[in-house]
């Protein structure tokens, strides 16, 4: 009674959210709507009792994939009024997409049928015998299907690599911190612990040079002295 | 009795009792942790810190929470409303919500769930929406400046974070919190893993907007980040909501690498002392080490806190993964 409010409660606010991702004026209000809507969703995977799935769901959407999204939407700088401009005269073509979209679903729909055993397996994310659901898809995948997960993960990989190949530009004439550099240099920058009292000058410490009285002439052959540097 | 407690009114009642009983005293330990935090800052720097408002200046906690009260909330004008008051909310609650999986003591915990460990890490990587949305909602430069660093930060030192938890959990074989403290009856993590038990307290420090990763609010350059629009509740909310998460993010430490409840030996003048007293001693040690730290390094450049996330703790955490993987094979240590 309760898991079954509970879950017309979550699917509700589900639906409404996603529809509220499209119709929302703003993106940024879109991009939180969807932040609700993945929270029902792992809300709907705990009813169903695959408490693993949800925790995944709310750490690699919510936690990291939304939070780039509202990112990247945030900074965006979107004219909105541009954005509607054509919508009158795409609306007849995207109505045609959409109605053909939708009478396919229907055809697909209608000739659905569940299969004989399709009952035992709905809502039963623990294969029995004390597996607890984190167990049960840990050895789907790291034992079942373990080299098809691992194509998997370089497939992402490549694409991974792909797209920093494609996006990087190497800008020349930038500076870079060499941290590794910087900590083993030496001899550029000594400490000299001074006995308290005695002056600088008798540890060979050297101020500013005073300005001389010949600096005139240094102007006037630059060419053959350079400046200064050399007293 | 007995049978009240079993429909579901008693049942609601029960578990509103129990988060009464375990969220007052979190709350006082925020209010008292700002407190330490000037105490033991003024101690390092030769001061006297907080010692007018009752004895000690005990009652000082108080005092600033009543002075944020009286204050006005301020909305900009330029500011998305709604967002605006919900974000400080938000950042409360979710540092309030984590606190239902953490077990004090054997049995001790509001939900002892068997995905725990997962649960407090969803709920930690929730935390930077407040800061996001605050820093959006508020319509001003240096708060968008502050939330947008702070995204960057959080994700990046999540990931180092989640290779860390990765790591104890293959040691201990469950997603269980109760189970990850149990799992440390001969040795606390601490001394087999201690390269990540650097890494995940340096990653927290991060993951908290600590100094010296307390770019997001830097008030050299943003003048107070991402809360600069805040005044009164709305700027306590985040303050507190700040302290409670380092309260959080000790009693994780503390449950995947000092051992939870455990006593150091289980020897006789140890085990008189009972197990949340030695679980909030140990937040008290993680706790002092994030003030101490605070103290005593200089804020980090931007840049060189990417570094340090992605170029430094990544690789390395990966690297012990896959060591720590290794030994646990070929010694057969590994839990079945």
């Amino acid at each position: 009674m309760i898991t079954a409010l509970a879950f017309y409660l979550f699917a509700a606010i589900l639906i409404a959210s996603a529809v509220m991702v499209v119709t929302a004026r703003n993106p940024v209000h879109s991009v939180l709507f969807l932040i609700l809507a993945f929270f029902n969703a792992a809300a709907l995977f705990l009813i169903a009792g695959a408490e693993f799935l949800a925790m995944i769901l709310v750490i690699v959407y919510v936690g990291a994939v939304a939070v780039l999204f509202l990112f990247v939407v945030m900074m965006l700088d979107i004219d909105f009024a541009r954005l509607r401009e054509g919508f009158q005269r795409y609306a007849p073509i995207g109505a045609v997409v959409g109605g053909i979209l939708f009478l396919e679903l229907v055809l697909v729909l209608g000739a659905w049928s569940f299969a004989d055993q399709a009952d035992d397996l709905r809502l039963s994310p623990n294969p029995g015998g004390g597996l607890t659901n984190a167990e049960a898809i840990g050895r789907i995948i790291y034992t079942d299907y373990v080299y098809l997960f691992q194509a998997a993960g370089l497939v992402l990989l490549v694409a991974m690599i792909g797209a920093i190949v494609l996006t990087h530009r190497d800008r020349p004439g930038t500076r870079r911190q060499n941290i590794g550099a910087q900590v083993a240099r030496t001899g550029t920058i000594s400490l000299e612990k001074v006995p308290v009292g005695a002056g600088v000058k008798e540890l060979g410490i050297r101020r500013p040079p005073e300005p001389e009285a010949e600096a005139p002439k240094v102007a006037h052959d630059a060419g053959h002295h350079g400046h200064g540097g050399h007293h | 009795m007995d049978g009240f407690l079993a429909t579901p009114v008693g049942i609601l009642a029960i578990t509103l009792a129990q988060t009464l009983a375990l969220l007052v005293p979190v709350l006082i330990a925020v209010a008292y942790l700002t407190y330490a935090e000037r105490k033991v800052l003024a101690a390092m720097q030769l001061r006297k810190g907080p010692n007018v408002v009752g004895p000690f200046g005990l009652l000082q906690p108080f005092a600033d929470a009543l002075k944020m009260l009286m204050k006005e909330t301020i909305v900009p004008s330029g500011a998305n409303r709604y967002l605006f008051l919900f974000a400080p909310m938000l950042t409360f609650l979710l540092a309030m919500l984590a606190w239902a999986v953490i077990p004090v003591n054997e049995g001790w915990a509001i939900a002892d769930i068997n995905v725990g460990i997962l649960y407090l890490f969803a709920i930690s990587s929730l935390g930077v929406y407040g800061i996001i949305i605050a820093g959006w909602a508020s319509n001003s430069k240096y708060a968008f400046l502050g939330a947008l660093r702070s995204a960057a930060q959080m994700v990046s030192y999540e990931v180092s974070m989640g290779f860390v938890i990765v790591t104890v959990l293959m040691c201990v074989g469950s997603l269980n919190l109760t189970a990850i403290v149990k799992a440390q009856e001969t040795v606390w993590f601490f001394l087999p893993l201690f390269p990540m038990f650097v890494i995940f307290f340096i990653s927290t420090l991060a993951e908290t907007n600590r100094a010296p990763f307390d770019l997001p609010e830097g008030e050299s350059e943003l003048v107070a980040g991402f809360f600069v629009e805040y005044s009164s509740m709305s700027f306590a909310l985040f303050f507190l909501g700040e302290y409670a998460n380092m309260i959080l993010m000790s009693a994780l430490t503390t449950i995947l690498f000092l051992g939870g409840w455990l006593p150091p030996l289980a020897v006789e003048p140890f085990i008189w002392i009972p197990g949340p007293v030695w679980f909030a001693l140990k937040i008290c040690l993680c706790l002092f080490t994030f003030i101490w730290v605070r103290a005593t390094f200089p804020r980090y450049r931007y840049d060189q806190l990417m570094r340090l996330g992605w170029k430094v703790f990544l690789p390395f955490s990966l690297v012990w993964l896959v060591l720590t993987a290794a030994v646990l094979k070929l010694t057969g240590w590994l839990p079945a």
